[in-house]
């Protein structure tokens, strides 16, 4: 270690009291900034946006004046803001980062269409106020490489079209055609939500149908989503209903699919979730990178609270701000209560003490969008038709996207009879089941039934059946590499098993030859004694390539 | 609450209790499961990140974390299995893996390394990280080393859940993750206020206090003896551990005592080192001849031989009390006085009451509380006969509604701070009434900053917004109080609206408060200096008294009145008759009764006439009355209001007998100074601001020939015709269980067992009473008196000549007059020099930037010194705290007093404040 000589001084001054003070000229920023927005400890995430959508950066002297205005010390909004890939906090005397900012996605899936040599690229051809910088997933994997020039996505992005939209100044995002409120109303929508309002379903009614349904979780982790909406009855209300639309596992983008064509689907369905659980708030949780899908709820939530719609329920539009482990239920809570989104230890479960320590029910987008389908059909539906739900498939496919499918398809199934085959000059090699997270499959088991629990005995799981396919030409340690290192990247560090765990899991498979027993040591402790899932799951991908991949790696 | 809980614990039945954790009950079987971010102590809760304790339960997929997981019924639960046990030692391989060589630790004894003795891990398959980080060493008290950091996130528990300074976060995410101070500024620069509790629970040694760490940061030995006692600061009497080296203080922890729970602040945790100092007195010390005495003139400490040699105990004792018998046989009893102090024992403070009774025969003997409370106390006895707190600060913990008015704890009750805070954390309504901002305002639901000297038209306005809504408690008003008609009356012509103008604050502000005071279903107020140092400082009382009358909060958990006492042993020093009106208990030396008590005791006529106050003996010092003053462990010369004036008084004694640890301002114009002992090197009883009794040990031996006080004291009495014959500060607290019946029950011997025991107590195999007036008041007739007050301004209130107005005060780093913290050097360090506190904008107006020169002058006086820009202090006020002997604040103060409590106004007076601009204006 390196220890300086040691330094007995003084306080540095005594011309103020302790500590940095409050700037009067960005305490007035700030205070006009606020508006008459609450001052609420859990808007402190929207507050630091306000501050980043203006400034392009946070400065120490905003920060602080925000902590006075929020009256929150200094360390908890630090904390808090630094924990966030998407605020720039730039201290005193610090260069503040250039006004516009090129994102690009680093995911695995476009890591594998060049985003390497893209980064490089860019960071030559840019100027000086432009700054390149890589970003974990952003959830349009069927359109790899991306990159994100200010808000806007450059699919199948080259130096040349990314450069072009840097200099065009158009960074908004785009808006795509959706459904929206009188389409979908045209269409039968918000019948059975009116229907339930007037008396035509009981509650009791609506949640035995969903559960007998067979509906399950399709955030990842599978769970009977009836069973979960009964762990509500007989809690204390007031109640909380919180969607999680932070959709951040690699690979993943079909909540964004949801939202961005259907939202009322959602709404919907969020809305009956809300009134059978009889919670009197609906939080969204929705992930940074998906700007437009944040213009297209604010304005449909608008317009259903306009229209009266809600039954009183209020609804809430939260905006994450880049952190993977947010998706993870509970950090979710965390971060929607303006914390540093940190996975809680269970129990007490979200259904008995959620977010603000109410009973919430948590649900994923995409659960919520079969809500209506469910309800409205006969009893049996949802079974007959296989149990349909979204795949994201990407990677070596021609025509990667949303796949509709019936649980239990395969990988095979998916690649040929729905993405059109692999690519030209691609021989399929191996695929992630479920992400990054889910373990990665060699082609010979590309026939197993992809559901819940079906690839357990291989190690593996589907989570939000997030479907990347590999070729031989893609390198299994290159893959290890790049998942351990988005998990390292994205550890909240909480528990020492993942936080260290996956920091020294990625210096062992940089090794030429990798220390197996030590591995599997270090995995097991990582899936028994970790917090959350990322720390359980993060080994996966490594244990899956010794498991199934020994040629690959020698 | 669910009944016992029965379950498998490694194949044995156990049962637990609702809310015991597996690891509670493993430790409780005898067991301790490996621990580090857990830690079993009062207001920690467990956090469950480090995964050091995993234990297996049956049918559960991953392994839990022992510290946080409760047993369900029927549960098997295994701590020994193999899987575990392998979880376990690799969490710790993993966090071994970046520690800092053993041989180098910053603590080598660490918590971490105990489990890692206990694993037998001394090395770690897996590579340390490359990126170290510096060590942080710019705080002058402890130093940070984050190599050695596990991310455990107890520091940062200490200090926003238990401490709630809130200046540690946790930054940064996953394997960046960083203990951060503020923006993650060096901790010297940051808003630290060094209570030092991170450093008393880091697992590792990243927070170790500077002293035990060599400039390479490493470990320089353990301490190798440690004794428990006391804290010499302030009213809260933590409870604390010294670790003792080579018979010297090297660091102290915080205690688990009732009143701190392990808890410190900065100077009881730093601020030790005092009694070590090179100006210590370790010789007695007599005026040569050729030395006069002048008020104006400033001593050495260093070199007290210009003005004075050394003697001999026997000459001194010998010279101090020859002069005291020749004055008193000379000019009679009432020529002499004696103060005693709040910072020594409770039986040092009987035996000075003693020896000024007993001995001189007058009962001109006080000490200062006269200057803190006296007002509290005036009122609190004229109303309920009872001066002391009716519950202890910690009944915050229960309370829904808290007041706190003219009181900063954060700065000088900080550990009763933290519960306050705690409170707010937890959700109670916080109500902080002050004219200057302050560290309690960003936890406050409301922070009424009113008009300084104000109190009592926005107290009244709240009392008559309680009555007016009718939101009084007819039945306790009914039951237990009298008088209500006459507040009725007095505060008809208060309403919020007309006083509104009076105090500063909205009439609607002001019946929001006082409708949340008096309907929540516990209250409790909190006071202090700001209250009672005002000419109105009795009413102040009063008006406080009335509201928690008339409201029926007090007397139940959660409920009451607590003046915060200032020094650590005010209450004791008061109780012990410390007091020219009392004899111990509140006896009225007016009356007979309990008089011909302590004349058959102590075998003597007593006088019968009450004695003069502080500030009043000075008076009767320049009115040739009193010729000969003794002193023990006071500097009036600093304390008193127009400092000035009562160093005058002292130059002119006949016979100043000074008994200290340092050559005051008050020592300086002695003829005999008596060196003696410091609070660390003595035995004693001590009582707290929540009527706790508590032992004080001695931890390290006084310095050269200084003498234990109680010695001192019994010299001088026997000297001056007494024979006195105690052997140890034990036999004066059996002669004090005497007549104290506020000691029933509190033996010697069970302090020293117990260590503390609260008053009043019933018996000695009872716990004393926290929540005292359950079942009414010990009046007479048993009932509370209200008495309705009127709007008094202050003394000297701001004009053209003097147009700022002057209020002064403590800092969080300095004791009272500084005395002992100015000499220490991570005190001094942290406020070094003296510097008044203005507004920026004021400052501005003034043409004044902050770190200029100033001078403060008043009709008293004037003192030179350094401006501060402190956005807590209002427009049109001046702060100057009062320890600074280079810039006395009480050279400026108003001298006028509170008609009953006799207590001086030093929260308000009138000054004006200009810039310096040359040397010349400086010399002046």
């Amino acid at each position: 270690m390196t220890a300086k000589p040691k330094n007995r001084m003084a306080r540095r001054s005594s011309f103020h009291p302790k500590g940095r003070q409050i700037d009067d000229q960005a305490a007035a920023e700030i205070s006009a900034l606020l508006g008459d927005q609450p001052r609420r400890r859990d808007l402190l995430i929207e507050h630091l946006h306000l501050i980043q959508d203006r400034f392009k950066h946070i400065s120490a002297a905003h920060l602080a004046a925000l902590a006075s205005e929020m009256k929150m010390s200094m360390a908890e909004v630090y904390e808090v803001a630094t924990f966030y890939h998407h605020f720039d906090v730039v201290k005193e005397g610090e260069s503040t980062p250039p006004q516009l900012t090129i994102r690009v996605c680093d995911g695995i899936a476009c890591e594998m269409k060049g985003a390497q040599a893209l980064i490089a690229e860019l960071g030559k051809s840019t100027g000086a106020d432009v700054r390149v910088i890589p970003a974990p997933c952003v959830g349009a994997c069927d359109h790899a490489p991306v990159a994100v020039v200010g808000q806007r996505q450059i699919h199948h992005a080259t130096t040349k079209t990314v450069s072009d939209a840097a200099l065009s100044g158009n960074i908004t995002a785009e808006i795509p055609a959706y459904s929206n409120y009188d389409h979908y109303l045209a269409d039968g929508g918000y019948k059975l939500w009116k229907d339930c309002l007037d008396g035509r379903h009981e509650r009791a009614e609506v949640i035995s149908k969903v559960r007998e349904s067979g509906l399950r979780g399709l955030g990842g982790a599978g769970f009977p989503t009836g069973t979960k909406w009964g762990f509500l009855d007989n809690t204390p209300k007031p109640r909380l209903l919180a969607i999680n639309a932070d959709e951040g596992e690699p690979g993943t983008f079909k909540d964004r699919y949801v939202i961005d064509s259907d939202p009322h689907r959602l709404l919907e369905g969020a809305l009956l979730a809300a009134w059978a659980v009889e919670a009197e708030e609906i939080y969204i949780y929705l992930r940074d990178e998906y700007p437009q899908s944040r213009v297209i709820l604010q304005n449909e939530i608008g317009r259903l609270q306009k229209e009266e719609m809600t039954d009183g329920i209020k609804l809430h539009l939260r905006r994450g701000a880049g952190a993977y482990i947010c998706g993870e239920e509970s950090a979710m809570l965390e971060s929607i209560e303006g914390k540093r989104g940190l996975p809680r230890n269970r129990p007490p479960f979200p259904a008995q003490k959620g977010l603000f320590g109410r009973p919430t029910l948590i649900n994923n987008v995409e659960t919520m969008y079969w809500i209506r389908a469910i309800v409205e059909n006969d009893a049996g539906w949802y079974q007959e038709q296989g149990r349909p739900h979204f795949y994201s498939v990407s990677g070596r496919v021609n025509t990667p996207g949303v796949i509709l499918a019936p649980a239990g398809i395969s990988v095979r199934q998916l690649i040929e009879d729905h993405c059109g085959g692999m690519e030209v000059g691609h021989q399929f090699h191996a695929y992630l089941p479920g992400g990054a997270s889910g373990g990665v499959l060699p082609a010979d088991k590309g026939d197993l039934p992809l559901d819940f629990g079906s690839l357990d005995e291989h190690g593996c799981f589907i989570g939000s059946s997030a479907v990347v396919v590999f070729s031989e030409q893609d390198n299994i340690r290159d893959i290890c590499r790049n998942l351990l290192h988005f998990f390292e990247d994205e550890s909240c560090g909480q528990c020492t098993p993942c936080r260290v765990g996956c920091e020294k899991l990625l210096t062992l498979i940089d090794a030429p030859a990798w220390d197996k027993d030590l591995i599997n040591d270090l995995s097991d402790t990582m899936r028994d004694a970790s917090i959350c899932g990322l720390g359980q799951a993060a080994a996966n991908p490594v244990l899956s390539a010794i498991r199934f991949f020994g040629d690959d790696l020698s | 609450m669910s009944a016992i809980i029965k379950f498998t614990l490694d194949d044995q039945e156990v049962t637990a209790a609702p809310g015991e954790t597996i690891w509670d009950i493993s430790k409780r079987l005898g067991t301790t499961i490996p621990h580090l971010c857990h830690r079993d102590e009062p207001g920690y809760r467990a956090d469950a990140n480090c995964r050091a304790c995993m234990v297996e339960i049956k049918g559960e997929r991953v392994l839990a974390p022992s510290c946080r997981r409760e047993p369900t019924e029927g549960m098997t639960v295994t701590t020994t299995s193999e899987r575990a046990t392998k979880s376990r030692n690799m969490v710790l391989e993993l966090l071994l893996a970046d520690q800092p060589d053993r041989q180098q630790a910053h603590d080598p004894d660490s918590l971490l390394w105990k489990w890692m003795d206990n694993a037998n891990l001394s090395t770690s398959r897996f590579a340390a990280e490359t990126a170290v980080p510096d060590a942080d060493t710019t705080h002058n008290a402890m130093a940070v080393n984050l190599d050695a950091c596990i991310h455990c996130n107890l520091c940062v528990r200490a200090c926003r859940e238990v401490q709630v300074n809130d200046v540690i976060g946790m930054a940064h995410r996953g394997s960046h993750s960083k203990i951060i101070f503020d923006f993650g500024d060096p901790m010297g620069d940051s808003t630290c206020v060094a209570c030092g509790e991170c450093v008393q629970v880091c697992p590792t040694g990243a927070l170790m206090p500077s002293v035990v760490l060599d400039d390479q940061q490493v470990h320089t030995g353990k301490a190798d003896r440690h004794v428990h006692s006391l804290c010499p600061y302030c009213g809260v009497g933590c409870q604390m551990t010294y670790h003792i080296k080579d018979d010297k203080i090297q660091h102290v922890d915080g205690r688990a005592g009732p009143s701190n729970e392990n808890r410190l602040c900065v100077k009881g945790r730093y601020g030790f080192d005092y009694i070590s100092h090179p100006h210590r007195l370790s010789k007695p010390l007599v005026r040569r001849d050729d030395a006069p005495k002048d008020p104006k003139e400033k001593l050495d400490p260093l070199n007290p031989y210009t003005h004075f040699r050394e003697a001999t105990w026997e000459e001194a004792l010998d010279k101090a009390g020859s002069g005291f018998a020749s004055i008193r046989d000379r000019d009679g009893y009432q020529a002499l006085a004696g103060f005693g102090s709040a910072k020594g024992s409770n039986e040092e403070a009987y035996l000075v009451q003693k020896l000024v009774r007993q001995g001189f025969g007058t009962n001109n003997v006080d000490h200062c509380t006269r200057l803190c409370h006296a007002s509290s106390v005036a009122a609190l006895m004229e109303g309920i006969n009872s001066g002391a707190v009716s519950a202890p600060f910690a009944a915050a913990k229960d309370a829904d509604c808290i007041i706190v008015i003219g009181a900063r704890p954060n700065q000088n009750h900080p550990v009763a701070a933290s519960f306050i805070k705690n409170a707010a954390k937890r959700g109670a309504t916080l109500i902080v009434m002050d004219p200057r901002g302050q560290g309690l305002t960003r936890h406050a639901t409301h922070m009424l900053q009113f008009k300084a000297g104000s109190d009592v038209a926005l107290l009244n306005a709240m009392i008559h917004t309680i009555i007016e809504e009718g939101l009084t408690d007819v039945q306790f008003v009914q039951g237990y109080t009298e008088g209500f008609d006459d507040i009725k009356e007095g505060v008809k012509d208060f309403s919020p609206e007309k006083m509104s103008k009076v105090c500063g604050i909205d009439a609607e502000t002001i019946r929001t408060v006082a409708r949340t005071y008096a309907t929540a279903e516990r209250s409790i107020i909190f006071w202090g200096m700001g209250i009672s140092q005002h000419v109105h400082g009795t009413d102040n009382a009063r008006c406080l008294i009335a509201l928690s009358l008339i409201t029926g909060q007090v007397g139940r958990p959660g409920t009451g009145l607590h003046p915060l006492r200032g020094q650590n042993n005010v209450q004791g020093a008061s109780d012990a008759g410390l007091i020219p009106m009392f004899y111990p208990d509140y006896k009225l030396v007016t009356n007979d009764n309990p008089r011909t008590t302590y004349e058959d005791h102590w075998g003597k006529e007593l006088d019968r006439e009450r004695g003069l106050t502080v500030v009043e003996i000075m008076d009767a010092v320049h009115n040739d009355q009193i010729k000969g003053i003794y002193v023990m462990g006071e500097n009036p010369a600093m304390s008193d209001p127009d400092a000035g004036h009562a160093r005058q008084a002292l130059a002119k004694l006949e016979h100043l007998v000074v008994q200290d640890i340092f050559l005051t301002e008050t020592a300086m114009l002695a003829d005999v100074i008596l060196p003696a002992s410091a609070f660390a090197e003595k035995t004693g009883t001590f009582t707290n601001t929540n009527r706790q009794v508590q032992l004080g040990r001695q931890v390290v031996s006084p310095p050269g020939d200084a003498r234990q006080d109680w010695w001192i004291i019994q010299e001088i009495a026997n000297r001056i015709g007494l024979n006195w014959s105690y052997t140890h500060p034990k036999d004066v607290f059996a002669e004090m269980r005497l007549t104290m019946h506020s000691l029933n029950g509190i033996t010697w011997e069970r302090l020293e067992r117990e260590d503390v025991v609260t008053y009043p107590c019933d018996s000695e195999d009872q716990p004393g009473h926290d929540v005292i007036f359950s079942d009414g008041f010990p009046t007479a007739t048993g009932r509370a008196k209200l008495v309705p007050t009127t709007l008094i301004p202050p003394d000297e209130t701001p004009d053209d000549a003097y147009p700022i107005i002057l209020t002064t005060g403590r800092v969080l780093e300095h004791w009272h007059t500084g005395a002992m913290t100015r000499r220490s050097d991570v005190l001094n360090g942290q406020e070094p020099e003296p510097f008044a506190s203005l507004n920026p904008f004021q400052m501005g107006q003034l043409g004044i930037g902050p770190g200029d020169t100033i001078r403060v002058e008043s009709r008293r006086g004037s003192v030179n010194l350094k401006a501060r820009a402190d956005r807590d202090i209002p427009d049109g006020m001046v702060f100057i705290p009062f320890c600074y002997h280079e810039a006395a604040a009480n050279l400026l103060t108003n001298p006028q007093l509170d008609p009953v409590g006799k207590i001086p106004e030093f929260k308000f007076c009138a000054v004006k404040v200009e810039p310096i601009k040359s040397a010349q204006d400086a010399a002046e």
